[in-house]
């Protein structure tokens, strides 16, 4: 197991935000983290990632409680991609690069540089690549940040709504791009979603949280419309699409209102 | 995972070299103006006359007693005071995430001032003439009061910090209160300060360059100089807080630990600087970010071309300050004050470039 969180709980003083949150994740393995918002999906993440320290329960990455290792020690085994990405005044090679800062001592190298290009090659970043960032598009940034968590070369890739800023096309390059790193690189992958037709057709397990507790963890295509219901508390129908679920309201926008055109 | 398809690309070479090009041009332009600011003064000399003084080759009497007795402690004074300011900006600048962020920020100046005032008021000292410098019966006290008090300053914000959690949130606003806690404990000892005690209270503030011996030369240099290295050594650190903390916190930089270290070093580094020559504005604040329309954001090279621009500025300053009013000798806080503020402008006017 690249990934196991044994009873992780984390509360802020005044509110509890996870309580006794267990799910393994194994090399080749991508699981989404599925909830309605506010159940402790971005919370689960930060906890993983030792950015915030739980209050009970471990994290284990590789088999070592990460509270027991240094900032760099996780940065060197754990990539971190946030919801949103700052835009600093730097050049899209640049941040990139800062992906590799784990493993730096004093200055980039050669092969620091090498392995910036090809994580741009593979996001068609290449041509954007002394851009400064706040000439990006959201959807661009998106992609930056991604990059930069891909060369920092982890065995645990954590991802915070990694497709929230992309519009479809984008959407599926990023996901695509994650699948095809995960199952090459035998590397695992945790992403936190809203989308549960994406959440569904990419990730080999989800992890359904309800107000901080696991309500199920399991593989993908275990999840029925009554876990779905129950979790988001609305009433859903489970249809197929070419094989792919596709996951719809099942009251959907009432019909037979007048068009306004 | 590993990327083989790799390649480093010419442009991004080329974009690093125009950065080390622009960094060794500040360095030409600095040497120049240096030999320009050692020629100029009430003697004006050759500048070949300089130059071969400056390398120790033979020279007239006179040429070597003005350059090494006169100007040239007082052009090493500005360069080094320029650059160890401009560095300290540009860090607190980078830690705070505020482009305001300046060596005053935390309030040092302010309490260097009520630390010399309170050395002026306790211990006698202080001639005030019209031309020397502030405090000459015991300047060794006013400075060490003041750099004692602009230590304690920072010291006690970084400790709030520590306790209340280091967001450049809370340091600046402790950096407002005791700014303005140490002015008001300036304005209560100027209150009951004689008018020869007032003078030398109000002269203290006047940063000028002239008041540097070569012994003081050479410690604001030393410390100028192991302060870079530190922030050198982390400008890696500094990139990484730029992308956002979160992200800087999953890249393994220990966010809190930089961001009050970044601090205390830079206001440490400001306090001894003004503690010896008084308070000299502006420069910490604008070199950065001149600095930063020239080589970009990226702290590896940020850091050691605002060293070079802030040495140019406060040197050029000091110079025209000396020549402005001849034979009158402003000093240099007075100009940096007046050019500060329509160089910040026009700075914000122009187009930012990465």
């Amino acid at each position: 197991m690249i990934l196991s969180v044994d009873g992780v709980s984390f509360a802020y003083p005044s509110n509890e935000v996870l309580h006794d949150v267990r799910c393994e994740v194994a090399a080749g393995e991508l699981m989404a983290i599925l909830g309605p918002n506010g159940a402790g999906k971005t919370t689960l993440l930060k906890c993983i990632d030792a950015i915030l320290r739980p209050q009970g329960g471990a994290v284990r990455v590789e088999g070592r409680d990460v509270l027991r290792l240094s900032a760099g020690e996780i940065a060197r085994q754990v990539g971190y991609v946030a919801q949103r990405t700052e835009v600093a005044l730097s050049t899209v090679y640049d941040a990139v690069l800062l992906g590799r800062r784990p493993h730096i001592r004093w200055d980039a190298g050669e092969d620091d540089l090498r392995m910036v290009d090809a994580a741009l090659r593979r996001l068609d970043l290449q041509p954007l690549a002394l851009r400064p960032l706040d000439q990006l598009s959201g959807g661009e940034l998106q992609k930056v940040a991604v990059a930069r968590a891909l060369v920092q070369e982890p065995r645990l890739l954590l991802l915070d709504e990694p497709t929230s800023w992309l519009d479809l096309r984008n959407q599926v390059a990023i996901l695509d791009l994650i699948r095809r790193v995960v199952d090459e690189h035998e590397i695992a992958a945790v992403m936190t979603m809203h989308d549960l037709n994406t959440a569904l057709s990419y990730a080999d397990t989800v992890l359904l949280l309800k107000e901080g507790r696991v309500h199920a963890h399991g593989p993908g295509r275990a999840v029925d419309a009554a876990t779905i219901e129950a979790v988001y508390g609305l009433p859903v129908v489970i249809h197929r699409v070419d094989g792919r679920p596709v996951v719809v309201p099942r009251e959907g926008p009432s019909r037979g209102r007048p068009h306004r055109h | 995972m590993h990327f083989a398809d790799g390649q480093i690309p010419v442009a991004y070479r080329r974009y690093l070299g125009r950065k080390r090009l622009a960094i060794a041009m500040g360095l030409v332009a600095l040497a120049g103006l240096l030999v320009a600011a050692v020629g100029s003064g009430a003697v004006d000399l050759a500048a070949g006359d300089v130059v071969r003084s400056l390398l120790r080759r033979e020279t007239p009497a006179q040429v070597e007693a003005i350059v090494w007795n006169i100007r040239l402690p007082q052009a090493l004074t500005a360069i080094v005071a320029g650059a160890g300011l401009a560095l300290s900006g540009a860090v607190m600048q980078a830690v705070l995430r505020n482009p305001l962020g300046s060596p005053f920020t935390l309030g040092v100046a302010q309490a260097a001032a009520f630390g010399a005032a309170l050395a002026v008021m306790v211990l006698g000292g202080g001639a005030a003439t019209s031309s020397g410098p502030a405090g000459t019966v015991m300047p060794g006290a006013l400075t060490a009061s003041a750099f004692t008090w602009s230590a304690i300053s920072s010291l006690v914000i970084v400790l709030l910090a520590r306790v209340r959690g280091t967001t450049p949130e809370v340091m600046v606003l402790a950096g407002v209160a005791l700014g303005a806690l140490f002015t008001a404990g300036t304005m209560f000892l100027q209150y009951f300060a004689d008018d020869t005690q007032l003078a030398a209270m109000v002269f203290w503030t006047f940063g000028d360059t002239a008041r540097a011996s070569w012994g003081e030369v050479g410690l604001l240099a030393g410390a100028t100089a192991a302060v870079w290295i530190v922030f050198q050594a982390g400008s890696w650190d500094y990139n990484a807080i730029d992308a956002g903390d979160e992200t800087a916190r999953s890249l393994g930089v220990a966010v809190g630990r930089v961001r009050w270290l970044g601090m205390l070093l830079a206001a440490l580094l400001t306090a001894v600087i003004i503690a010896h020559l008084g308070v000299i504005g502006f420069v910490g604040l604008v070199a950065p970010h001149m600095a930063r329309r020239i080589v970009g954001a990226d702290h590896r090279f940020l850091l050691p071309a605002t060293l070079v621009l802030g040495a140019i500025l406060l040197l050029a300053a000091d110079t025209v300050a000396r020549l402005l009013l001849a034979p009158r000798v402003l000093p240099v806080s007075v100009l940096t004050a007046f050019l500060g503020a329509p160089a910040f402008l026009a700075l914000i006017l122009r187009r930012r470039r990465p």
